[in-house]
């Protein structure tokens, strides 16, 4: 007998969102899946997840051997490091975190993050994710800088949040960039967070939502769930939860213990080498699942298996 | 909630003037403020203003076809009308009504085929309208029948219980019946139909119209009401809605839930 797969029947469609443009040598466009992640006997997903990587303006004072042994003398030198991640690695954006301007770490100017900032502009043609320190305060003096320095790029811009939205939301309309509109792992927060945003003249179309996730093991099923209610709200025809969705999972990763210890510390959890970039390509390949579009990632060995699996999932090469 | 607007319709006073003079700003202005009020279909039903309901009813759809291409419930008792308005209107359009008698049922379901369009069915025959739930439900199951027959998709049926004003004399246990009936045709197939109602009758003339709809309105969602004919100009029935919505868990809470969830 015939087996008839049982479908749903979505009234909504995820935005579809175009970042890069100027002189970015590529564009990326995630967005506009008319079901679930990788149901493609029931609907569209006409652009398949991407996997950003992320740059850092300072080197972590504790990089894990793993990740070092893999990226080399690049860490240090964020032009060098974003141009390696998307020459070796395929990097299909970058992430530049601007954490060294935090106050509470090295507190760089504005200035001398600029320079980092049009230093990897220069170095690559992929598109670039902008993201702050985290300070409010500092944010709200760095991003304009950093916004304008960018200006016709259309970078995205990060992060907005329910307490602190209105300068990067003037940044990414004056200047023709995205918005991550952030959440704490809250569903109805980022819908807030989204109108606000909305409310500042910023559309629909220019916001990416990013809930703060976890790595494996801490919190990662509530993070799946939360993306899992937010793309079905979205399919419902919910225009304030509509948007394509950002996963950082490099960092969070990279904090767990599983992923850190050594094995001389942890024998019984075999090679390090192996289990970090492991640990980081299991939490990025459970997102997917969630509805991730971009993945914000680390080691290049969990990148290469990401986008195999992302490959494969979408039906590339079936 | 699917709502139907029902404003475009003859027997409102600003209608029965703007029909006759062929007055388009009036009709186009209603079919605007409807839709951003949240209409998701808008009722057309050209009333009782001209001698020549197939030639005005053309011309309401036309006017309206000039500012939006939304769905429109074609609303008339004359089949002839119908036929006019739906072949103007396009597809997804809803044909508003057909009684549940055998005979009109098959006059109106080979139309609802033929056009490919959603179609209300009244549980109401020549009978009348029945007392209780399980006198609507006879009739519902008959629009189900006659459906399928004609190869009508259930997903496309949208069965009105018909209320009865509540002020209306030996008449108070209606709205519980249809609360009842609401329920029942649920269980009737698999898909089940979807239900509708005719919402302004339960009110009419009631000295507290507005607060009537309203809480009947949100008392018939909690039934599982699908769809409503209702002005959607009524910012606070449109509000209740919404709300009633949000605390069934079909929407996402926000501080701004009022604006976010609209339907």
């Amino acid at each position: 007998m015939a087996f008839d797969m049982p479908t749903e029947r979505w009234s909504g469609k995820l935005n579809t969102v175009t970042i890069g443009a100027g002189t970015r040598t590529s564009t990326v466009t995630v967005g506009g899946a008319s079901t679930l992640p990788f149901l493609r006997f029931e609907g569209e997903r006409p652009n398949p997840p991407v996997v950003a990587m992320e740059v850092l303006d300072e080197p972590l004072d504790d990089m894990p051997p793993a990740l070092a042994a893999e990226l080399g003398d690049v860490v240090g030198d964020p032009a060098a490091w974003a141009k390696k991640c998307v020459e070796s690695f395929g990097a299909d954006l970058i992430c530049l975190r601007f954490a060294g301007a935090n106050p509470e770490g090295k507190d760089k100017s504005p200035e001398d993050c600029k320079a980092v900032l049009q230093s990897v502009l220069q170095a690559v043609g992929v598109p670039l994710i902008i993201w702050g320190c985290g300070n409010y305060e500092k944010d709200n003096n760095l991003i304009p800088v950093l916004s304008q320095a960018a200006a016709g790029e259309r970078c995205v811009l990060a992060s907005a949040v329910q307490d602190n939205y209105k300068t990067i939301a003037a940044c990414s309309l004056a200047d023709g960039h995205l918005v991550i509109g952030e959440a704490p792992l809250d569903i109805q927060i980022q819908k807030q967070v989204n109108i606000l945003l909305s409310d500042m003249g910023v559309s629909p179309d220019n916001i990416i939502m990013y809930q703060t996730t976890g790595g494996l093991g801490y919190g990662v099923e509530y993070a799946y769930s939360i993306m899992e209610r937010t793309r079905l709200a979205a399919l419902s025809g919910d225009k304030m939860m509509s948007m394509p969705m950002i996963a950082v999972v490099g960092s969070e990763c990279w904090k767990t213990k599983e992923a850190r210890l050594s094995e001389e510390v942890a024998p019984e959890w075999g090679d390090a080498g192996v289990r970090g970039p492991l640990w980081e390509a299991t939490t990025a390949t459970m997102f997917l699942h969630g509805g991730t579009d971009i993945l914000v990632m680390w080691h290049p060995q969990a990148v290469a298996q990401v986008k195999k699996t992302i490959a494969e999932l979408s039906g590339e090469g079936a | 909630m699917i709502v139907i607007g029902e404003r475009i319709n003859g027997m409102f006073k600003d209608m029965k003037a703007a029909i006759p003079a062929q007055d388009k700003a009036t009709v186009q202005d209603l079919a605007r403020r409807q839709l951003a009020a949240g209409a998701r279909v808008l009722d057309v039903n050209v009333g009782p203003t001209s001698d020549d309901p197939v030639s005005a009813m053309k011309w309401l759809v036309e006017t309206i076809r000039e500012v939006t291409d939304c769905p429109l419930a074609i609303d008339s008792t004359k089949a002839d009308a119908i036929r006019a308005g739906i072949g103007l209107a396009g597809p997804n359009s809803m044909l508003n009504s057909s009684p549940g008698d055998e005979a009109k049922l098959d006059l109106y379901m080979p139309l609802a085929a033929e056009f490919g369009c959603d179609i209300i069915a009244l549980t109401i025959d020549e009978k009348g309208i029945p007392r209780d739930a399980n006198g609507r439900m006879e009739i519902a199951m008959r629009i189900v029948e006659r459906a399928m027959l004609n190869g009508v998709d259930l997903e496309r049926i949208y069965i009105d219980p018909v209320i009865i004003p509540c002020n209306v004399p030996d008449a108070g246990h209606h709205p519980g019946e249809v609360l009842e009936t609401i329920r029942q045709v649920k269980l009737i197939s698999d898909p089940p139909p979807k239900t509708t109602l005719g919402l302004s009758n339960v009110s009419q003339g009631t000295s507290e119209r507005h607060l009537i709809n309203r809480t009947y309105l949100v008392m018939c969602l909690a039934a599982g009401l699908d769809s409503a004919i209702v002005d959607p100009l009524d910012t606070e029935l449109m509000n209740a809605v919404t709300t009633a919505e949000l605390l069934m868990n079909q929407s996402v809470y926000c501080d701004d839930f009022l604006r976010a969830n609209r339907p």
